[in-house]
């Protein structure tokens, strides 16, 4: 069983799985945290994805892609726990 | 926010990500990069910074509003577009230098307008930000 095999029907079935539960946990989260929380990981999971794509396809640029887009998220769960600290403070 | 983690990580992210942004910008030709990205990377590491410590030190770091970056990248990118009108080509023909320097790699026209869409997509991210989070 090559590394290839391996990636293809060991980690990116985990990784779709793993997707389809965080969504589930993202449109029930009872709370606008949980919510938050569900957001963030769905995307550390597309960065897992898109780092398995790069290994199969042989393409080291889309790293660089992975790289961005968890910046993003990181941005956008800082900007929500401010957001949601502020609306608390008003309340 | 007062966490002492993500201030402490701020302080170091900054001149990481500046530094990533224009590796970015320079590898933008034949290979995903380019200005806008290398611009909204520049713009999110000031971002996080102005998160992390407040708006003010952010202001004060950069010393200069960022608005003023727009007309500078227009200009940047107008007067590398009309470049090859001296050379007698039209304009934004593609001019580039014979060999390529050091670090940076082929050098042309291109890259002088790309660093004009850098400077313009970080003056307008960062007008656009700051204007929200102040009123926020």
């Amino acid at each position: 069983m090559s590394v290839y095999d391996y990636l293809y029907y060991i980690i990116l079935p985990i990784l779709a799985v793993s997707i389809l539960i965080i969504f589930i946990r993202f449109l029930i989260g009872p709370k606008l945290s949980d919510r938050v929380v569900a957001l963030d990981l769905l995307l550390t999971t597309g960065i897992g994805i898109i780092a398995v794509y790069s290994i199969i396809t042989n393409q080291p640029a889309f790293l660089d892609i992975a790289m961005i887009l968890a910046l993003i998220a990181f941005l956008g769960t800082v900007a929500f726990a401010y957001y949601l600290e502020k609306r608390e403070k008003n309340d | 926010m007062k966490t002492i983690i993500f201030k402490t990580a701020s302080t170091y992210l900054l001149p990481l990500l500046v530094l990533f942004s224009v590796f970015i910008l320079l590898r933008g030709h034949y290979l995903p990069g380019g200005g806008f990205v290398g611009g909204l990377i520049a713009s999110i590491a000031f971002v996080i910074h102005s998160f992390a410590n407040g708006l003010e030190q952010t202001k004060s770091l950069i010393k200069f509003h960022p608005g003023f970056l727009m007309p500078i990248g227009l200009c940047i990118a107008l007067l590398s577009g009309a470049a090859p009108l001296l050379v007698g080509q039209s304009f934004m023909t593609g001019l580039w230098f014979e060999d390529p320097l050091p670090v940076i790699g082929m050098v042309g026209s291109a890259l002088f307008f790309d660093t004009g869409v850098y400077l313009v997509v970080i003056g307008v991210t960062l007008t656009i930000i700051f204007t929200i989070s102040e009123t926020l």
